[in-house]
């Protein structure tokens, strides 16, 4: 089914349905036309257009130049990513998948991070690192991480995740656009999820650091992100049968963390489970249930739950969907919100 | 048995695929067997006089420099001095070699070559007295932030320059290093993009001898670190650190080199780290000091004063200049550092986003009213005369 959209200049056109991966090749295309500093550099980026297609086409609109495939060494591309921007260049790295990403981390953690701050804001480093991450793929190992905790542990980086075809086009072009470092985490078992999308008049995205009611409820409130949002969107409609009405909240930035959108929802329903596939402790799930905990407490009926993917490093593809929480941990989670008490 | 044992081996010949062949011939990349001297040498009659002057000027005042700092360790007024003693030729001649436009990468051991490309002293040792990271907008005199992890500051030249030669402008980067930084991945990392995008970047690797306290003998088994270029197909560059002509000649070389779109160089400056790793250091407890003498005979400042008083262009009056000149470097330096640094601890959650996200709002103004609290307790006991 396509539906019609509105362009800016009022023309009709018609939405048809798009993955998020032509979502996010549009949005680095459209910010690569638009913005001539823009230059996205990574292995296999060029010629072959990513592993998985995101860059495709960018080397053959925009040159070699702009869309560059660089040596193997992810601490070398993003450091002279940093030595780019110095120079006034907004990079985009990629870094194949998340585990590869790893070998950065002292550039990320010691100069991205911190560049503004300890230049006294004399240089910001306009720097935007999209990582694919998560599991459900089938990938053998190394290649399915949620590397998002040790990212959010970090002053100085934004982190951003969409969940939907137009927050992956609308999220990457303000993430490109900021004047700060994004972790753009890329939900790699989504790249292939499907929506009614047009690429010529997508919607107004709001500013990083705004989280989003993706479902209205008021029995309790599913909070996750990323590749998560669809399990929290099914578990919400099968829940319905059990005479629950959950809200879903979709974080959309884990940095900066919307606080208010968040507890307002839980302020409303009473109950919250953070739902994500990251491993729980040390997790991002024990921070926000903390943070309700500290702002919600009067208002909360039960203790804030987490579903979450195990304490292991992640497990081989043929066992991962042991690992990875599902429909029914969600549902049995929701169970323990001390329903009791209410009837 | 290996194939070539087998028999009918010798008949066995594969020729490589037509992919394989060496595509640089490594020679003219190789450096030279022993370190490049200028001073003492027949070279010496192709340097400009005026350059002799100059670079013995800066060179004491660099020496002076470093002393002072050490000194205010001492003092209490810097927290830490990574001293360059011994090593002011590499340090002046990195500074000298570059035009405005150019980028200087220094670690934290090359505050004086920031000083010496017109930093203020100041600004260049607030990172060594706590005060504040960087002391200095890099831009303005396009000199990057003194970078404490080893090596991780050369890709940001290699970028740097890069993008420059994307955008057209004549723009050459320097990046410094030391013996032990040239073991990190990011050295590796950076030498091999600077050579594949052919970015017009010197690495000047000071070989100072020891890593904190550990000798090259044990950072590296290579003929020596020059000889690292090659492997990356660009030329390697083997100079005595000390004689400060040399070094000013062979990384002026690598800098028209790169302005030329030529491409990186390596060069490795043979010296020696007079001082403790810093003031923190007891160099003690891993070298004997009949090597510290040895390296004596041949300080940067004694190699280029002997050569200019030999050739009778520097009498005593003008070493004696050199020398007042340096102090009163020394003595400003002193009283400016003398007045506490003024700390603005507000700023601490200034400058970690473009905007500050809510929760740094509220940090903020949690230490706000802390500093409000603890000014009304300081004005309380001022009242009570306590």
């Amino acid at each position: 089914m396509t539906t019609a959209a509105v362009t800016a200049d009022g023309r009709r056109t018609k939405a048809k349905p798009a993955t998020m991966a032509q979502a996010l090749g549009r949005a680095l295309r459209d910010s690569m036309a638009e913005d001539p500093t823009v230059h996205v550099l990574g292995e296999d980026v060029g010629t072959l257009g990513g592993v998985f297609r995101i860059t495709d086409g960018l080397a053959k609109e925009f040159g070699d130049d702009r869309c560059t495939d660089t040596p193997l060494a992810e601490a070398g591309i993003l450091g002279a990513a940093v030595g780019m921007a110095m120079y006034g260049l907004r990079p985009v790295v990629e870094m194949q998948f998340d585990a590869f990403a790893y070998p950065a981390f002292e550039q990320l953690m010691s100069h991205v991070a911190k560049w503004r701050n300890r230049t006294g804001g004399a240089m910001p480093l306009p720097i935007t690192v999209r990582v694919p991450y998560g599991g459900g793929i089938g990938g053998v190992e190394h290649h399915s991480d949620s590397s998002e905790a040790y990212y959010m542990a970090t002053p100085g980086l934004h982190v951003v995740t969409p969940a939907t075809v137009e927050d992956a086009y609308g999220l990457l072009r303000e993430s490109i656009a900021s004047d700060d470092p994004v972790i753009f985490l890329e939900p790699k078992r989504l790249y292939w999820s499907k929506a009614d999308w047009s690429p010529e008049a997508p919607a107004a995205v709001e500013p990083i650091g705004k989280a989003v009611v993706r479902r209205t409820g008021r029995s309790a409130t599913l909070i996750t992100y990323g590749p998560s949002l669809p399990v929290c969107l099914e578990a919400a409609e099968a829940a319905v049968a059990e005479g629950w009405d959950l809200e879903v909240v979709d974080l959309r930035s884990l940095v900066p963390f919307d606080d208010e959108t968040v507890a307002a929802s839980v302020r409303r329903t009473g109950r919250a489970v953070v739902v994500h596939e990251s491993p729980g402790f040390g997790g991002p799930g024990g921070e926000i249930a903390a943070r309700i905990t500290e702002r919600c407490f009067h208002h909360l009926e039960a203790p804030v739950l987490r579903v979450a993917g195990f304490d292991i490093p992640y497990p081989p593809p043929m066992l991962e969907r042991h690992h990875l929480p599902g429909v029914d941990r969600v549902l049995d989670a929701v169970a323990r919100l001390q329903w009791e008490a209410d009837s | 048995m290996t194939v070539q044992e087998l028999p009918g081996a010798a008949a066995y010949r594969p020729t490589p695929p037509p992919a394989w062949k060496p595509i640089t011939d490594p020679a003219p990349l190789l450096p030279d067997p022993e370190p490049y001297r200028v001073l003492g040498t027949d070279a010496v009659a192709d340097v400009d006089p005026e350059l002799l002057l100059r670079l013995h000027a800066e060179l004491v005042r660099g020496r002076r420099y470093n002393a002072q700092a050490t000194a205010l360790t001492k003092q209490g007024r810097l927290a830490v001095y990574p001293s360059s003693t011994g090593q002011e030729a590499c340090e002046i001649a990195a500074a000298l070699v570059l035009e405005e436009r150019d980028w200087l990468f220094p670690s934290y051991r090359d505050t004086l070559a920031a000083v010496a490309r017109g930093l203020d002293p100041v600004e260049a040792l607030t990172l060594l007295r706590g005060d504040r990271h960087t002391g200095y907008d890099p831009r303005e005199h396009r000199i990057a932030p003194l970078c404490t992890p080893l090596a991780t500051q050369l890709p940001h030249a290699v970028g740097l320059a890069h993008a420059a030669r994307l955008k057209g402008d004549d723009v050459v980067a320097l990046a410094m290093v030391g013996d032990g930084g040239t073991s990190e991945g990011d050295f590796h990392e950076a030498l091999n993009f600077a050579a594949v995008w052919k970015a017009p970047v010197v690495f000047l690797v000071q070989n100072n001898g020891f890593a904190i306290s550990v000798p090259l003998a044990k950072q590296t088994a290579a003929p020596s670190l020059a000889h690292k270029a090659v492997g990356y197909g660009m030329p390697g560059r083997l100079v005595d650190g000390n004689d400060a002509a040399a070094v000013h000649q062979v990384l002026g070389e690598a800098v028209a080199r790169a302005r030329r779109g030529e491409g990186p160089t390596l060069v490795e400056a043979v010296t020696y780290r007079m001082e403790a790793h810093t003031n923190a250091d007891d160099a003690t407890r891993y070298r004997v000091d009949s090597e510290v003498e040895a390296w004596k005979a041949h300080d940067p400042v004694r190699l280029l004063e002997r050569e200019l008083t030999e050739r009778g262009l520097l009498d005593e009056a003008g070493v004696e200049r050199a020398k007042e000149a340096a102090e009163a470097m020394a003595a400003a330096l002193r009283d400016r550092m003398n007045a506490d640094p003024e700390l603005a601890p507000m700023d601490l959650f200034t400058h970690v986003y473009a905007e500050q996200t809510s929760q740094l709002r509220e940090q903020a103004a949690a230490l706000r009213a802390e500093l409000d609290a603890e000014r009304d307790h300081d004005e309380h006991d001022a009242e009570a005369g306590r």
